[in-house]
């Protein structure tokens, strides 16, 4: 038999906390959207794990729909992060003050 | 080695047929993968490497997705996100240039680092308290009276992409083509977003265009 769903979930909640620290401790605002990947990609091992253990295909729909919303997000962060650099040169997170209107 | 033989290799190495032991080793490999990339993504210094330690741990979560039969989402994770998303990651990264004075820069606070430290623990405390409450390690699969959100059997006869399909295209098909209209409109905000703020030629009239080539 598989592995208990239990396991994925704590590895999942341990991913989780890793992507928090990382999206605190990190100023680079490159590597702070990576560990936003990060937190996504322990949300998505949850649903999947749910979908098993309900048996319920709409956990990996939501899969579906995390993977689509994060494709879109990272387009949007990296061309804010592209604009920031144009205009000061540095792509750190006590730069985006910068870009008030 | 004919068709037959790959056949029933994979029919032994396909879902629930894994010995408990080898589940245990594929499970233990990608929760491996994933902790050393995820730790490699927060602290090594230079972003390239954090991109490429990202795609360990997204290898890793591909790998813990076919474990847990979800052989369609392996296969678009790799894709997309290993394929795709680090690709612009690193795109971005060798357009601005590699960033290595974020360690040569004094930090804003002086307690930032022991405190996200801190509430990164907390995070991961809080979220394992609360899987002993009820219903959240075992998932809501509703009442008799009220059945919850069923949206077809993840096991049974059929593949997997054929059920998610079936899945998106019938019962989330509204929330499937709004993500449509969502891709657009991000294409446009990044296009918007990166858009050099001088007029090209298209958007000048004569006379500009003859100002700007006299001067």
């Amino acid at each position: 038999m598989s592995v208990p769903g239990a396991w994925y979930l704590i590895l999942a909640a341990v991913l989780f906390g890793i992507g928090a620290t990382g999206l605190l401790v990190r100023r680079n605002v490159l590597v702070m959207f990576m560990c936003v990947e990060l937190m996504l990609n322990a949300v998505n091992l949850t649903f999947v794990t749910f979908a098993r253990l309900q048996n319920d295909i709409g956990g990996q729909v939501s899969v579906f729909f995390v993977l689509v919303v994060a494709a879109a997000e990272v387009v949007v962060g990296l061309a804010i992060i592209v604009a920031m650099f144009r205009r000061r040169a540095a792509a750190t997170a006590d730069d985006i003050h910068s870009l008030k209107g | 080695m004919t068709m037959a033989a790959y056949g029933g290799l994979l029919a032994a190495s396909s879902g629930t047929h894994l010995g408990h032991a080898s589940a245990w080793a594929v499970f233990t490999t990608g929760a491996v993968l994933i902790l050393a990339g995820a730790f490699g993504v927060i602290l090594l210094r230079n972003p390239v490497h954090c991109a490429l330690m990202l795609v360990v741990t997204l290898f890793g979560v591909a790998i813990e997705f076919v474990d847990e039969s979800a052989d369609f989402l392996a296969a678009v994770q790799i894709i997309v996100y290993a394929g795709a998303i680090v690709i612009l990651f690193l795109f971005v990264i060798m357009f601005l240039g590699v960033d290595k004075r974020e360690a040569a820069r004094p930090e804003a606070t002086r307690f930032q680092k022991p405190l996200a430290a801190l509430l990164g623990v907390v995070t991961l405390i809080e979220i394992l308290v609360l899987s002993r409450v009820q219903n959240w390690t075992t998932g809501y699969s509703g009442t008799s009276a009220n059945p919850g959100g069923f949206a077809g059997a993840l096991n049974g006869p059929g593949e997997n992409v054929q059920k998610l399909g079936q899945s998106i295209y019938t019962r989330y098909l509204l929330p499937f083509e709004m993500t449509a209209a969502l891709l657009v409109i991000a294409v446009v905000a990044a296009v918007v977003l990166s858009r050099r703020q001088e007029p090209v030629a298209s958007e000048m009239s004569r006379a500009e265009q003859e100002e700007v080539v006299a001067s």
